[in-house]
């Protein structure tokens, strides 16, 4: 294939251009998250972005692919950017490298490269390690940390020990650990009304990482880089069963306002299912998809043992997309209303 | 009146960069030194050549002959000598050879006799024929002969006439300058083909980047006293495509599986209007056209230029600058490069554009498709491109065809939107020709196996017949024998040996004539396509033939004609 042959014209657009945007749409919930937790939010996503470049790069010379050109696209970088935000944030630099290796070298080279893996790569490294090291993968830190900066990376970089202090459960799981290990007086509301946890509608301070997601996916979808079927269905999807559950209950299930702000929502919502190479691409298709993702999601954080789901329910549906796509193909020109 | 207007799923909207060929009035293109004019320039049959090197040829006269009902004919653009009936550059992007006639102009620009005539008391039979005589193709760039087009489907009453004047491809402005200077002929000729067609109403769609065209064609609509309606349609490429213009206009959606007559309507470009009504009217057959000339030149103008003008006469008068690399032939969007400054121009040439690598930059590496989708969103036919690239690639035709690939009009908005930036109208084309040409070798193999059986059945059915012949002689011998010594004396005398030997003799004589009949009307079906040595070549050997050929020889040859041509379709198959 050459370049002598029509169009003549294309738009100014590639795939770098694309990965980059979505990269800008991330900076508002990094902006927050460093207000939230301090510069080792920094610290964090440079250290994974270094990990997936390099695992990048030799799996491209490996493969004998051209170095520069993929190196450029700027995939690897978003990869390295969800799985930093996505892990808990005082998580050792080694965790976060193994994630990035593991979804750079085999959900993304090992089947097949940029646009070929079936399963959202990010996804995969959260899910790996929340399997192998699961006390790791849930500590999060209280949102008023005490410490600096240094003393967060010691954390890090393993030179103080990880003590209670500096580790503890997310809004979430806090939560869910209380409706369900109390003697049964404990109510959502008596919870969520420890003030030290929990802020104007979902977790302290993380209420306003999730609306900042929110606001970067919003621009993503008015850039165009983004349609609104996947997310609408995926906060469709979980506040449809949280609303439903919490209207039957109040008392025993929080409020869809909470869920959505909660955890990893917003980030799935606008990132991770709209991942277009692991997704769904017809419309309905992605309405669907995200709409079972939500409410999987909300299943696996409410009722499941893993303090959030959302990377649980992307995979599993992740299976589903070729099955979903046959079968909501949109009837093309001049066939509507026909079989 | 307003027009309610529908929209079309999908398109995009290139930069138009079409006020640099409207500065100035369609100029008329200086006669060239020579012209090269194909003899097949419009979709369907290839006519047949009717002059001869040496021969003097009139303006008009005509020089190519339909050779079927889907075929055009072709004339002579100016007067002059033909110097020869060759093959010559196409302008194709192949570059192949095509056979044409090479005329010298002599410069006298002699016309033949020309008729004008009055369609509305014509039969509208005879008015097809005309305007088939004529050379009247689509000149949007589909070169579809126009006379095929002009007859109302039976069983549909024909709804909508759309005329199409939006020119959606970016730098084509040859049908807004027609629109512009000539739209009362254009009305007119819409005239012509209202009256074949009978439709309730007539829609003349142009794009609302082109206000005066609107207006022009407004008041001449007006000034001809026709109800015609005018309508500025929203720019969005591919709105000029027939199918997204009968969309907007009409709400009706025409699937590839069906013609437009079938759904009530009918579209032809402008330009074929206008070239219609010079047809009927002044008795002029389509000697030219005009052609955009623009892109990386001094002087972007609209030409009259005569067909068969050499693409490097043209070009002349642009003036090209010195980066100039390539020239396109039609839009940006679904034209494609000239394969020599040598290809004439021909009907299809609405447009020329001269290209540089500043104005066309080479497109950068292909990277793989992430499935983002913005293909299915851009395609005016709402199918899923990049899932067809997909199968394409991976040469599963089989399920291209599941996803429609038959229904792409390759107008290039996926490739246009491609972040990947995959040569996707490339990749369909390719499967499209991978398929068809798998479909022909399918039918001639099934044809060839089809007449082996016919033939062993045949056989089977003769040796039968034979026998059951044989044993009834046998039966009737015997029977005679026992008859015989009793009453055979009568049926000796009605059934005389000298009568039975005469209606052998008589059935063999007409079993012949048959023979030699069905041969003069057999036409082998290996001689499309062929070249001018080729025919002359056959046409000598038919010669020396005719003379040694006896006529009891007859039955064999027309089984050998078979075998001939089974032989000659395996080989063409390999």
């Amino acid at each position: 294939m050459n370049f002598n042959t029509p169009p003549y014209l294309t738009q100014n657009v590639s795939v770098q251009h694309v990965m980059l945007q979505v990269l800008a749409a991330l900076l508002p919930g990094i902006a927050v998250y460093v207000w939230l937790i301090g510069p080792v939010v920094v610290v964090q996503i440079a250290i994974t972005t270094a990990a997936s470049l390099l695992a990048e790069a030799f799996m491209l010379r490996l493969l004998n692919k051209p170095l520069g050109l993929f190196l450029g696209d700027g995939s690897a970088i978003v990869t390295a950017w969800l799985i930093a935000l996505a892990f808990p944030p005082l998580a050792p630099w080694w965790l976060l490298v193994v994630g990035a290796l593991f979804a750079i070298i085999v959900a993304k080279h090992l089947y097949g490269g940029l646009g070929q893996n079936p399963f959202n790569p990010a996804m995969i490294a959260f899910a790996v390690c929340i399997v192998s090291f699961p006390a790791l993968m849930s500590q999060w830190p209280p949102v008023d940390l005490p410490s600096g900066v240094l003393d967060h990376l010691a954390l890090v970089f393993g030179y103080s020990p990880r003590i209670d202090a500096m580790s503890g459960a997310t809004p979430l799981d806090t939560l869910k650990t209380a409706l369900k290990l109390g003697d049964g007086s404990a109510s959502v509301a008596s919870v969520m009304a420890d003030a030290h946890t929990y802020g104007y509608f979902a977790g302290k301070g993380w209420e306003w990482v999730g609306a900042a997601y929110l606001l970067g996916g919003l621009w993503l979808w008015q850039r165009r880089i983004i349609s609104w079927h996947a997310p609408a269905g995926f906060v469709g999807g979980m506040a449809l069963l949280a609303g439903g559950l919490w209207l039957w209950n109040p008392g025993q299930f929080a409020n869809p306002v909470f869920h959505l702000f909660s955890g990893g929502s917003m980030l799935g919502a606008w990132f991770i299912v709209t991942d277009p190479v692991s997704g769904c691409t017809t419309v309905k298709g992605k309405l669907i998809f995200g709409l079972a993702a939500g409410a999987l999601a909300y299943v696996i954080r409410v009722f499941g043992g893993y303090p959030d789901g959302v990377a649980f329910a992307v995979l599993l549906l992740n299976i589903c997309v070729p099955l979903i796509d046959l079968y909501t193909q949109p009837p093309i020109f001049g066939m509507k209303g026909k079989p | 009146m307003l027009q309610q207007l529908f929209k079309f799923k999908g398109g995009v909207k290139p930069d138009t960069n079409k006020t640099p060929s409207v500065q100035l009035p369609i100029g008329i293109a200086p006669l060239p030194a020579l012209l090269i004019v194909p003899l097949h320039q419009s979709i369907g049959g290839m006519p047949n050549p009717l002059v001869e090197a040496g021969q003097r040829v009139l303006k008009g006269q005509r020089i190519g002959g339909p050779d079927k009902w889907v075929s055009s004919a072709v004339h002579a653009p100016t007067s002059g000598t033909v110097l020869a009936v060759e093959e010559r550059i196409a302008a194709h992007p192949s570059g192949l050879p095509t056979l044409s006639v090479v005329i010298e102009p002599d410069g006298r620009d002699e016309w033949i006799e020309r008729t004008p005539l009055d369609h509305t008391a014509l039969e509208p039979e005879r008015v097809r024929e005309i305007l088939r005589d004529s050379g009247v193709v689509g000149l949007g760039g589909a070169v579809f002969p126009s006379h095929a087009k002009l007859a109302p489907a039976k069983s549909v009453p024909m709804e909508d006439l759309v005329i199409n004047g939006a020119e959606c491809e970016p730098y084509m402005t040859c049908d807004d300058m027609l629109m512009r200077e000539r739209p009362e002929e254009i009305v007119r000729g819409i005239g012509i083909f209202r009256d074949l067609l009978q439709p309730q109403r007539v829609l003349i769609g142009i794009e609302d980047n082109k206000p005066e065209a609107v207006a022009a064609m407004q008041a001449a609509v007006h000034r001809l006293g026709e109800s015609y309606a005018v309508v500025a349609v929203p720019t969005r490429y591919p709105a000029g495509g027939a199918k997204q213009l009968i969309r907007v206009l009409t709400g009706k959606e025409v699937p590839a599986s069906k013609r437009s007559p079938e759904m009530g309507v009918q579209c032809f470009n402008v330009a074929t209007a206008y070239t219609a009504w010079r047809a009927i009217a002044h008795g002029e057959p389509v000697l030219s056209r005009i052609v955009t000339l623009t892109g990386n030149v001094e002087q972007p103008r609209n030409w009259e230029v005569l067909l068969g003008t050499p693409l490097k006469d043209l070009v002349a008068l642009g003036q090209p600058r010195p980066d100039t690399n390539r020239y396109l032939m039609g839009g940006p969007m679904m034209g494609f490069e000239m394969p020599s400054l040598e290809a004439p121009i021909v009907k299809a040439s609405n447009c020329i554009i001269a290209g540089s690598p500043a104005l066309f930059p080479p497109a950068p590496p292909e990277m793989p498709c992430i499935r983002c989708g913005a293909c299915a969103e851009a395609c005016p036919h709402e199918l899923q491109p990049f899932e067809m690239y997909w199968f394409s690639r991976a040469k599963n035709f089989g399920k291209t065809q599941e996803y429609n690939i038959f229904d792409c009009i390759e107008c290039g908005c996926c490739s246009y939107v491609c972040p990947s930036r995959i040569p996707l109208v490339q990749y369909f084309r390719f499967a499209k020709s991978e398929i068809w040409s798998r479909e022909r070798d399918k039918n001639m193999a099934d044809a060839a196996k089809a007449r082996f059986e016919l033939r062993n059945e045949r056989d089977e059915r003769e040796k039968a017949e034979k026998a059951a012949r044989l044993a009834k002689a046998a039966a009737a011998k015997a029977a005679e024998k026992k008859a015989a010594p009793e009453a055979g004396k009568e049926t000796a005398a009605a059934d005389s040996p000298v009568d039975a030997e005469a209606a052998k003799k008589a059935a063999i004589a007409a079993a012949m004539e048959r023979a030699r009949v069905q041969r003069e009307g057999a036409q082998p079906k290996n001689t499309d396509g062929l070249t001018v040595a080729q025919r002359k070549e056959i046409a000598e050997i038919e010669a020396r033939r005719v003379p040694l050929q006896p006529e009891q020889q007859t039955a064999f040859d027309a089984e050998n004609a078979e075998n001939a041509e089974a032989q000659s379709s395996r080989r063409e198959k390999q």
